[in-house]
């Protein structure tokens, strides 16, 4: 392994005030500083955002794909969570 | 499309690896059977990963060595409209380049690694590349003919069952659509210009029709690999399907152009509802692709030699982060 | 889950590429449905086809002074342009591609800007002006001129650049010319950026290793003898001034020695350089007196177009 590679950032663009910053793609840079010149040259420059954020991407925990399905099992099947679930106060109004 | 156990499970597994192995491999089924997307942390056939790594690692590549054509005629371009043009087209292909390297990334390989394999000869790109652009009707040519095969290659791919390669593929096609819209206008613009400019639209056209015809690659009844990438919902169209499309818009194009394909055996085939072309020199593409077309050599030569002038560059950054993040330690 | 959420954004008609606006609009979207890391747009900024249309409806034009001046900073950008294009497919990493072509691609508008307007004293277009005139007739400075050179001699040129232009178009930017003021205003806040990233270049070759200090000491070396010319004043820059119009070069000197020496001390580059001490070059290109190098530029840039005279492109 090459010590002098750049390490890998994950980059996250907000594309306008308001709105969440957005996984965008990645790219490879020295440091943070670089990191965040690097995505404003490589991600927008289409006007594709206000704002970025760089991460490290050995930074990021995720959860474990062989997991999945009792991971997200929960939720499935709760539809009382959902406004959809309650359909006798259909029609009323404000509600 | 529906693939099942399109790998079968190494047998010098033990009980628990092999129980999970072909857990994955029914995971992976269903996922591919439901045309959903396969994520990077999936367990997922090595022959897919191999499949998918070769793949994108060859797009990046053609995308980093097709600057090099363009950018020949960065300096020269005849209007500082059209330089502006093509330098932001070229600088989009470095940036293609990079998405796609990312989306290998995420397979287990590192950029580093590709671009030595690439350096090293090891590694191939499209062939198209290898060609000179010796006119400034070439960056029309490259353009129409070229982007546009590359796109209509590309757009299916926006659906590849790759997450990654498929939203690097998007992003792609999206930042593209210029880039065949210039290229079309610099013939347009050639062809309604002096005699010596149509002429120099025409020779550009005449030299890049078949090598562009050619990017599908070969026929399907010569390409063993296509099957398999399509049951993995990896490719969506046959090559020979995509090129006969790609025949069928040039040939209408074409005549905005107020040029002519050098191919007089185009016609549609009532029977197959199919675009049909002339033969095309498979021998000559298999040339190249081994190395023997006019500017292989200097097309690497040319990436080693920005690949070796940079290292100090990147050994600098990568010591002085070093040296901040050792000071900021201690601090 | 049946469909993967983008199908039915990406799945676009396959005749149907060539137009940003078709179908992929929200793919990529994640979490909420408007967020999007790749809706891209046009923006709104001047466009020097802007500046075009504006001298053509009559609405602006140039006397001779203004005209003259804005050759100077339309040359200096353009032989810039020419230069950093250059490099792209050669740079250090492609990251880098990218950066040096943005900056080139900005130098590039403010070139076409500055020429078109000024032409409009002339009645030239920009392209008149760039493939068209001789070596004699270019206002370019020497510094602009220098070749590209390694990384470290093109980080330090850029250096030099983009401190110097950000303090004129800062000053530019309230000209009492509208024209020259937008093009300044929009160019400023391309040239920071400019700024920024050589700093940060700087900042890491000096401090690198041992290889690339010594690099990034050898090329301000080599082109820290053009600085001078930059800030000389000459009685055309007088006479805008006076009408403030246009801006006394040497006005910027104070400025542009601060903020250059902050980040080079910075670097820790200031006494091994000893700027003082290196020898500043007569100069001569606002007078077309240039260095050896722009004849060769010139050659490769104008070849295309001279061939075909009147033609269009």
């Amino acid at each position: 392994m090459n010590t002098n590679a750049w390490p890998l950032w994950e980059v996250f663009v907000r594309s306008s005030r308001g709105l969440s910053h957005v996984h965008a793609g990645s790219l490879h840079a020295p440091d943070a500083a670089m990191a965040l010149r690097n995505a404003r040259d490589l991600y927008t420059r289409r006007n594709e955002g206000v704002s970025i954020w760089v991460v490290p991407a050995d930074a990021i925990s995720s959860s474990d794909p062989d997991s999945k399905g009792s991971f997200f099992e929960s939720p499935q099947g709760k539809d009382y969570r959902h406004a959809t679930y309650y359909t006798k106060s259909e029609g009323v109004k404000h509600l | 499309m529906a693939s099942q156990n399109l790998q079968s499970v190494p047998p010098e597994l033990s009980p628990d690896e092999r129980e999970r192995e072909q857990a994955g491999q029914a995971y992976f089924d269903r996922i591919i059977s439901e045309d959903s997307r396969i994520e990077p942390r999936d367990w997922m056939p090595e022959a897919y990963r191999k499949t998918l790594l070769r793949q994108i690692s060859q797009h990046a590549h053609s995308e980093i060595i097709g600057m090099q054509p363009e950018a020949n005629w960065i300096t020269r371009a005849p209007s500082l409209k059209r330089k502006a043009i093509l330098m932001a087209k070229v600088q989009d292909e470095a940036g293609h380049g990079l998405y796609l390297y990312s989306a290998a990334e995420t397979l287990g390989q590192s950029r580093d690694k590709m671009m030595d394999d690439l350096i090293a000869g090891k590694a191939r790109y499209s062939s198209i590349f290898n060609y000179p652009a010796i006119s400034w009707a070439d960056m029309g040519a490259i353009g129409w003919l070229v982007d546009g095969a590359a796109i209509c290659n590309q757009v299916p791919l926006c659906r590849a069952s790759y997450g990654p390669y498929g939203r690097a593929m998007v992003r792609i096609c999206k930042e593209e659509s210029f880039h065949q819209r210039q290229g079309f206008e610099i013939l347009l613009e050639l062809s309604n210009g002096t005699e010596a400019q149509k002429q120099m639209a025409q020779d550009a056209v005449n030299r890049w029709y078949a090598p562009a015809l050619m990017m599908f690659g070969p026929p399907d009844d010569d390409s063993p690999n296509s099957k398999q990438s399509m049951a993995w919902n990896i490719k969506r169209f046959s090559n020979d399907e995509l090129r006969s499309r790609f025949v069928g818009m040039m040939v209408e194009q074409v005549k905005v152009l107020g040029l002519t394909l050098p191919d007089d055996q185009v016609r549609f085939n009532e029977e197959t509802k199919k675009w049909e072309h002339g033969p095309l020199d498979w021998n000559e593409f298999k040339d190249v692709l081994a190395g023997r077309g006019p500017c292989n050599a200097q097309r690497l030569e040319r990436r080693r030699e920005a690949h070796d002038d940079g290292a100090w560059v990147r050994e600098a950054a990568a010591e002085y982060a070093r040296k901040q993040a050792e000071k900021e330690y201690a601090a | 889950m049946t469909a993967p959420e983008n199908a039915a954004e990406t799945d676009f008609a396959i005749e149907g590429h060539g137009d940003i606006s078709v179908g992929v609009s929200g793919a990529g979207a994640s979490g909420d449905g408007s967020a999007s890391a790749t809706r891209i747009t046009p923006g709104n900024a001047l466009r020097p086809e802007d500046i075009a249309l504006e001298i053509r409806r009559g609405q602006v034009k140039p006397n001779e002074d203004i005209g003259e001046y804005a050759l100077r900073l339309g040359d200096d950008a353009l032989i810039l342009a020419q230069r950093l294009g250059h490099w792209i497919s050669r740079a250090p990493e492609l990251e880098e591609d990218v950066a040096l072509g943005n900056i080139a691609l900005d130098q590039l508008g403010h070139a076409r800007s500055f020429l078109t307007y000024a032409g409009a004293a002339w009645g030239k277009s920009e392209d008149d002006l760039a493939y068209f005139r001789r070596e004699h007739e270019f206002r370019s400075a020497h510094l602009f001129e220098q070749p590209n050179g390694d990384f470290a001699v093109t980080i330090a040129r850029q250096f030099i650049v983009s401190h110097y232009q950000f303090e004129l178009y800062k000053r530019l930017s309230g000209s009492a010319d509208e024209t020259l003021a937008a093009i300044a205003a929009k160019a400023l806040k391309e040239v920071d950026y400019h700024r920024d990233h050589s700093a940060q270049w700087v900042l890491r070759l000096a401090g690198g290793t041992e290889e690339s200090r010594r690099r990034m000491v050898r090329a301000f070396k080599l082109v820290w003898p053009y600085v001078d010319e930059l800030f000389e004043d000459d009685s055309l820059t007088e006479r805008l001034a006076e009408s403030n119009t246009g801006v006394l070069p040497s006005s910027l000197r104070a400025e542009f020695d601060q903020l250059t020496g902050e980040i080079l001390a910075e670097a820790g580059l200031e006494q091994e350089l000893n700027l003082a001490g290196i020898p500043q070059s007569l100069g001569g290109g606002r007078r077309g007196k240039h260095s050896e190098h722009l004849g060769y530029l010139l050659a490769e840039m104008q070849v295309l177009a001279r061939e075909h005279p009147g033609a269009s492109w």
